[in-house]
């Protein structure tokens, strides 16, 4: 496409590198921007740098947060005998919202995938087994909530065989039928899982 | 079962066709390069959701966007359309009737195809892959447990494979993730091993019943060769640990696996004459028209590419015998003479419908 103008191809350059935006949009972004007060683009692009600047992870949880320690393991209401461990921090959100868990996380930063060039040593798996291993560590049990997927299922597998050892209970979420589905469209592999792993009534 | 309509737009050199053909006999002359082939290959895609010969980008006809082929097959009362859409770039869509398919590997094996190609000698001259992907192929489409294993064992693979190159490139090794991908291996080879020998039980005297049918007083043997004969999955892995960190790939497992072929005590790769070796394929097709037709409880549909121009008259003979005495269900066969097809077929007294096809373009005779 040709631009009127060397800053509008810049910009739209930069803003189509993300992820679900394509030239035209970005340049539907670009053209706001300027019909906009320039105090709004000013806003925008520190909240930007501010955001990559001075955003940090927890040292204990690998949580996205704004302090050194993360507001879930700084708080006092939260459970610190229970540890939940996932993928990443939009599943600490998610889990969040369901406000059902009142313990601690642990973010692995991605699953296993060789494939994808990643390995145990690039999630931060050791710094759990370091978080377990500490004297002054409450945890008692860890719950691996990770993706019911072949890559979910294996690093679940790796974390469970190298704490197995550890005076912790390691437990994994349910899998099974969604609340309010039907028995019948359930896919054959989900059906079967929740059959062999069926819960007792009360 | 059988295939009554068929519609094809911008597939191969196809731009604009629609044809009817009859439950038995439907034959399609031309010259070499007309496109007889490509209509072939659009039956085997609407059966198998991929082409026989080629690359989904290489379907759509030159210079267009997209492609279409619709098909309607009847088995027994029922009538089911199929489609097949892809728009380059996208995913394909699939149908039966109006609902999309979520996974393509629902509809394989809903109506099956078996294409014989006496020219096609890849299964024989090829490495062990050619062979395993042929009966890989059957036995998904008669068991969909084998087909989950057999996803799972491939993927499991990969990540190990890929896992030892990490190892080797960062100097650096994880006993535990390594054992994470081996049991994954295990639990699905053994399944895929236990199936494999299953299989190749049943498919030997079916396959030998036509090797003697079509070449007389000569004696075919298949064997299925596995490491995991001698050794399980699970020591196996662990023996060879040392040699997989080494050479930076997974040593030992059903991925190694190969089925031999033998004729008169040698291999027929290497003693096989070119008759032999065209013998024996069409043997191997006919097998699997009869395991399929066994398991599915109706008749595949077959295709005969080129037959009558590539086999001899003792071979032609065979066939003929076996269509004469309808064990085979619908048949597409090609042909580069008309003259000789309809010689052929009005020998052995069975009518069928002749198409000619020239440029893209198909008329019912």
């Amino acid at each position: 496409m040709e631009y009127p103008s060397k800053l509008i191809e810049e910009a739209v350059n930069q803003i189509s590198k993300l992820p679900g935006i394509g030239k035209k949009t970005a340049l539907r972004l670009v053209l706001h921007l300027i019909k906009e007060r320039p105090e709004s683009t000013t806003a925008l692009s520190e909240a930007l740098t501010n955001l990559r600047s001075q955003i940090r992870f927890c040292k204990h949880c690998f949580n996205i947060s704004d302090h050194e320690v993360c507001s879930i393991c700084t708080s006092h209401r939260r459970e610190r005998s229970i540890v939940c461990v996932v993928e990443d921090t939009r599943d600490v959100m998610a889990i969040e919202n369901t406000s059902q868990y009142t313990g601690l996380y642990h973010v692995l930063g991605g699953v296993i995938s060789p494939v994808n060039g990643i390995g145990p040593a690039d999630l931060t798996i050791e710094a759990l087994i370091e978080r377990l291993n500490t004297a002054s560590s409450e945890i008692k049990e860890v719950i691996l909530a990770l993706s019911p997927t072949m890559e979910g299922d294996t690093t679940a597998f790796y974390i469970n065989k190298r704490i197995k050892d550890l005076p912790v209970k390691v437990s994994t979420i349910a899998r099974g039928v969604p609340v309010g589905g039907d028995l019948e469209y359930a896919d054959e592999i989900t059906l079967g899982r929740s059959i062999t792993g069926r819960t007792l009534f009360n | 079962m059988h295939l009554k309509e068929l519609k094809l737009t911008n597939f191969k050199n196809y731009q604009e066709v629609r044809l009817d053909f009859q439950s038995k006999i439907n034959v399609l002359v031309g010259k070499n390069g007309s496109g007889k082939t490509n209509l072939l290959d659009a039956i085997h895609y609407l059966s198998l959701t991929r082409s026989a010969f080629c690359a989904d980008n290489f379907v759509i006809r030159l210079g267009e966007q997209f492609f279409f082929v619709k098909g309607l097959f009847q088995t027994g009362k029922n009538l089911e359309e199929i489609s097949c859409s892809l728009q380059s770039g996208s995913k394909k869509v699939f149908k039966e009737g109006v609902n999309e398919y979520g996974k393509l590997s629902d509809h394989v094996g809903k109506y099956p195809v078996v294409l014989i190609a006496p020219d096609d000698t890849e299964l024989v001259k090829e490495g062990s892959e050619e062979r395993r992907k042929f009966f890989d192929s059957i036995i998904a489409q008669l068991d969909r447990q084998y087909l989950e294993a057999l996803i799972q064992y491939n993927y499991a693979l990969k990540q190990r494979n890929s896992l030892l190159k990490i190892f080797a490139e960062t100097n650096s090794f994880d006993a535990v993730a390594l054992e994470s991908y081996d049991q994954l291996l295990i639990k699905s080879g053994d399944v895929i091993f236990r199936k494999r020998k299953e299989f190749i039980s049943e498919f030997i005297p079916v396959f030998q019943k036509y090797y003697s049918f079509i070449v007389a007083d000569e004696v075919a043997l298949l064997e299925y060769k596995t490491e995991l004969d001698r050794t399980g999955l699970e020591a196996g892995l662990t023996s060879n640990r040392q040699r997989d960190l080494y050479l930076q790939r997974t040593n030992f497992g059903i991925h190694r696996d190969d089925f031999h072929f033998i004729l008169g005590g040698g291999e027929l790769k290497k003693l096989g004459s070119q008759g032999q070796q065209k013998s024996f394929i069409i043997a191997l097709k006919l097998a699997q028209f009869e395991i399929l037709k066994n398991h599915k409880g109706f008749k595949p549909i077959l295709l005969l590419d080129d037959i009558f121009d590539k086999l001899d008259d003792a071979r032609i003979a065979k066939l003929l015998d076996l269509i004469k005495r309808d064990e085979l269900g619908q048949l597409f066969i090609t042909d580069a003479r008309p003259d000789r097809t309809r010689e052929l077929l009005e020998h052995i007294n069975v009518s069928a419908t002749i198409f000619t096809v020239e440029k893209g373009q198909i008329t019912k005779i």
